[in-house]
């Protein structure tokens, strides 16, 4: 069974962001980028899967410009066998996304597709839930814990709701989105890295893969959120509901 | 992550050069108390450390751990054969026995420690002198930052000197360098006014720039020619063959837990072989204090101690109106006092950013110094104030920098490699530029280097050039200026009037340092606490604020990489008769004094919020007790610089 993962190359989450002085976006020039950590255990689960003997092939997606390569060769620096990248210039949102993970199954063929739940750059935890959508497939979204049955072809998947924990079981081909807990990424060690150097990268962009990568969506401008205004200390119960009912007026 | 272009990094141990190379005989390890694994590793005939410990003992031991399911050290067991020194038998033998200690092995011709200036000129040089000769190299550079120029930082004007000898064709091959000095002032403050004098500088021809970008560039092109560099992984031991040569580093293990126990991602470090190694960690390298030490380089070149400076910087957005691109400023005085060496600069970089920072030597005497709160004192002087009154902070970041000059610089070569940059220390105090210099000692090195593995010369000849070429001569004439403030700021500037206008370079002496930086302190009780004003959030801000906008993070679950040789002695002596300086002097707040349980006030150390400005020299330099070690953390963790 071959497993796919999609991975985001997102600004890496140590970094403090800033929105650039036009107000279109947040400022990404010099800024570090990596892999985005629910993608890393996404693929970190996938890895475990294939080295239980579950799976035998995990292959590594991306799609953006030709600096997701790098992000490639860091999830292949792992242990994934195979790096897959669709080079596409401007923003791709989740519906885009979808699309062309759904024409990349059709070529691939996998058994499951893992995804991490959402992107911290854009938090829009959609991808995973479109894609199952697309392809009809079941989908297992916030898993905390992923255990396969390969006879009977079944992913008990354990998600993190709500109300606490809830058990599906689904039948395969499936989708799963993975959530912080359901596991601790692996380094890459510097045999991996030189080793992924060599493993092949197969490239295409979303025409190949009949994709219109124009959106519904635009972003008109993006803003820092309003600074915190400092408390204020009152002095009587009278001014609190003074204050409830004139100024902030929820009663 | 990275494009190499090279293909020939060896996994194997065995090697294809002939000529004597230590028998290849992996690590051995041993759990100390703490259970911390720590490693000594010895290529030795007789497979015991020379501790006289012997790797049988872990015969008995759980079966352990294989990193990634293939024979560890990278052994191929169809090319092992028999060599001369009849040690196979005994590698085979440990294959089976040490797992648990065993790590894999990397072999290169060249290990650089460090993608700095140096680092970076000494790799792009060596490869550059392989396509001239035509014959290859490998060559392996191992960065502990997350990224090449995470961990660079430096105010910086740039003297293009050594630059113009690597890669002449810098200009059109679009590096970062691109704002050419337009003015150069220097004022002397007071709490109101700034008094203008004659710049002492000449930096017609030289260039602002962001260090940490520069350093990025260089990085590319280093693996446009093949360089393998592996950023993310953190150097911290030195490899000793049989006859005490270095023979390589090895790196961290990663994921190991706080308590010390392996976390489920538990990697092992690596072993990085080189036949050469060049350390260029930069101003109080960890490791390159340990070779010093070790070697005694120091006292081999007659070198007096080093001293050192605390840097501190932010990069700012400022209005359009008010940005000048390519005006510089240095000032004295004001808020540092008489006794108190340093001073601050402001350098106008491109797209509205400016850099402004304070250097502060640690050799201060005043335990109630808090160099950041002076950093924050300074932004709010009348003449600074406007030009950041309506900008913001993009960036905080600080480091140390050496002040030590030619009286300071150890003997550089060590059996197995040598030292280069502010490892060693040449950086131009009155200049207060040291990039071209480490830029230009790590090509010198390379170049001896290249000698020593293919014209069969030895790695002496660095110092020989070191000491001919124009690094020594720049040294030379700036010896007198640091040492000259150790008799207060005034005669210090008078001698500096002296040695720049009148003697020109030429003076007949030599003066000498001061005391050792840890010992400058005096007691608590001969001096007053400073009153620091609070942040105002809009120019000054707390600690807090600002390391956030290093972008500084280590992996939480870790050991802390700041011990105590002796827990005690915070409580027992930095606090009541120091006052705690530690707590003063680091610009992340990683010593913080607070009260337990019980009331009583301990020292807390938040290793997560360390810079690596290696003031953990003032961690290690200026703690009165030299009690504070600073190891090196995880790899990929510390700051994250990028435009500084």
């Amino acid at each position: 069974m071959k497993i796919m993962v999609a991975i985001k190359r997102v600004v890496d989450y140590a970094v403090k962001i800033r929105v650039k002085s036009d107000r279109t976006g947040v400022e990404t020039n010099n800024v570090k980028m990596s892999m985005n950590p629910f993608c890393e255990i996404a693929l970190e689960e996938a890895l475990r899967i294939k080295e239980s003997g579950l799976a035998s092939e995990v292959v590594a997606v991306s799609m953006g410009p030709a600096q997701c390569v790098d992000t490639l060769r860091t999830g292949l620096a792992m242990g994934a066998d195979r790096g897959v990248h669709v080079e596409a210039a401007g923003q791709l949102y989740p519906l885009t996304v979808a699309k062309i993970l759904k024409s990349l199954v059709e070529v691939e063929k996998p058994g499951l597709i893992i995804l991490g739940k959402q992107a911290i750059d854009d938090d829009c935890n959609q991808t995973g839930q479109m894609v199952a959508g697309l392809l009809s497939w079941p989908q297992g979204t916030f898993a905390s814990k992923v255990v396969l049955d390969k006879e009977k072809q079944l992913a008990m998947v354990e998600r993190e709701v709500d109300g606490g924990l809830e058990t599906l079981e689904l039948d395969l081909p499936a989708v799963i989105t993975t959530d912080l807990r359901l596991n601790q990424p692996r380094y890459a060690t510097l045999p991996n890295i030189m080793k992924a150097k060599s493993k092949p990268i197969k490239k295409y962009t979303p025409q190949e893969l009949n994709v219109d990568v124009k959106s519904d969506l635009e972003v008109i401008q993006v803003t820092e959120p309003p600074k915190r205004k400092a408390g204020v200390i009152l002095s009587s119960v009278e001014e609190l509901i003074d204050k409830l009912k004139n100024e902030a007026r929820v009663i | 992550m990275h494009k190499s272009l090279s293909n020939s990094y060896k996994f194997s141990t065995l090697k294809r050069h002939s000529g004597s190379l230590s028998p290849f005989v992996p690590s051995i390890f041993r759990l100390n108390q703490t259970n911390n694994l720590q490693s000594q590793s010895s290529l030795t005939n007789s497979i015991k450390t020379p501790s006289g410990y012997s790797p049988f003992r872990h015969f008995n031991q759980n079966p352990c751990f294989f990193s990634s399911g293939y024979f560890p050290n990278g052994i191929n067991f169809k090319g092992f054969g028999r060599n001369e020194s009849g040690v196979s038998c005994a590698k085979l033998f440990f294959r089976s026995f040490c797992s648990e200690m065993c790590r894999e092995s990397m072999a290169y011709d060249v290990v650089i420690v460090g993608a700095g200036p140096a680092g970076l000129s000494a790799a792009i040089r060596l490869k550059q002198l392989c396509r001239e000769k035509n014959v290859d190299l490998s060559v392996c550079v191992v960065e502990k930052g997350a990224e090449v120029g995470a961990h660079i930082i430096s105010g910086n004007v740039f003297e293009p000197r050594a630059l113009n000898e690597l890669l002449p064709q810098w200009k059109q091959e679009e590096a970062p360098i691109r704002v050419p000095v337009s003015s150069d002032k220097f004022w002397f403050l007071t709490k109101d006014r700034a008094f203008s004098l004659p710049s002492p500088f000449s930096n017609r021809g030289n260039y602002v720039i962001s260090l940490s970008q520069l350093v990025r560039w260089l990085g590319g092109k280093a693996e446009e020619l093949g360089v393998e560099i592996y950023p993310g992984f953190a150097a911290s031991e030195i490899l000793y063959d049989a006859d005490n040569k270095v023979i390589g580093i090895g790196t961290n293990d990663m994921g190991i837990a706080k308590d010390g126990s392996k976390k489920e991602n538990f990697q092992r470090g690596v072993e990085l072989r080189g036949r050469i190694t060049l350390l260029a960690e930069g101003c109080r390298g960890s490791l390159s204090e340990k070779l010093i030490k070790n070697f005694k380089l120091r006292e081999k070149s007659h070198a007096q101690h080093q001293t050192y400076a605390l840097g501190i910087k932010e990069v700012w957005e400022i209005d359009e109106g008010k940005h000048n691109p390519g005006e510089i400023l240095h000032t004295l005085g004001w808020p540092l006092d008489q006794k108190t060496y340093g001073g601050s600069f402001l350098y106008h970089m491109n797209d509205r950013q400016i850099a402004l920072g304070l250097v502060v030597a640690l050799n201060y005497h005043n335990p109630f110094l808090n160099p950041y709160e002076e950093f924050q004192k300074f932004k709010h002087h009348p003449a600074i104030k406007p030009l950041l009154e309506g900008g913001t902070v993009v960036q905080y970041g600080a480091r140390t920098l050496n002040e030590g000059g030619l009286q300071s610089i150890p003997y550089p070569v060590f059996p197995g490699g040598a030292i280069i940059g502010c490892a060693a220390g040449f950086l131009n105090v009155p200049k207060i530029k040291g990039t071209h210099t480490a830029m230009k000692s790590g090509m010198l090195a390379a170049e001896a280097g290249f000698g020593v593995l293919h014209e069969d010369s030895n790695m002496e000849i660095y110092w020989d050039t070191l000491q001919k070429s124009w690094v020594w001569q720049e040294l030379q004439r700036a010896r007198n200026y640091r040492p000259a403030f150790e008799y207060g700021l005034l005669p210090g500037l008078a001698i500096c009037g002296l040695e720049h206008y009148i003697l020109r370079g030429k003076s007949p002496y030599t003066l000498k340092h001061g005391k050792p930086d840890h010992e400058a302190t005096d007691a608590a009780r001969l001096h007053s606490p400073i009153e620091y004003p609070k942040p105002d959030g809009v120019l000054s801000f707390d600690v807090p604020t600002s390391l956030h906008r290093s972008n500084t993070n280590h992996e939480h679950d870790q050991p802390a990489h700041l011990r105590l040789r002796d827990p005690k002695i915070p409580e027992l002596v930095n606090l009541p008769e120091y006052a705690g300086p530690e707590s003063r002097y680091c610009p992340a707040r990683v010593y913080e004094y607070v009260p337990d349980e019980k009331n009583q006030v301990k020292l807390q150390i938040n290793a997560q919020n360390c810079l690596h400005c290696k003031d953990f020299q003032a961690c290690d330099i200026k703690d009165p007790k030299q009690n504070i070690k600073w190891t090196v953390p995880e790899g990929g963790g510390g700051p994250g610089y990028s435009v500084m």
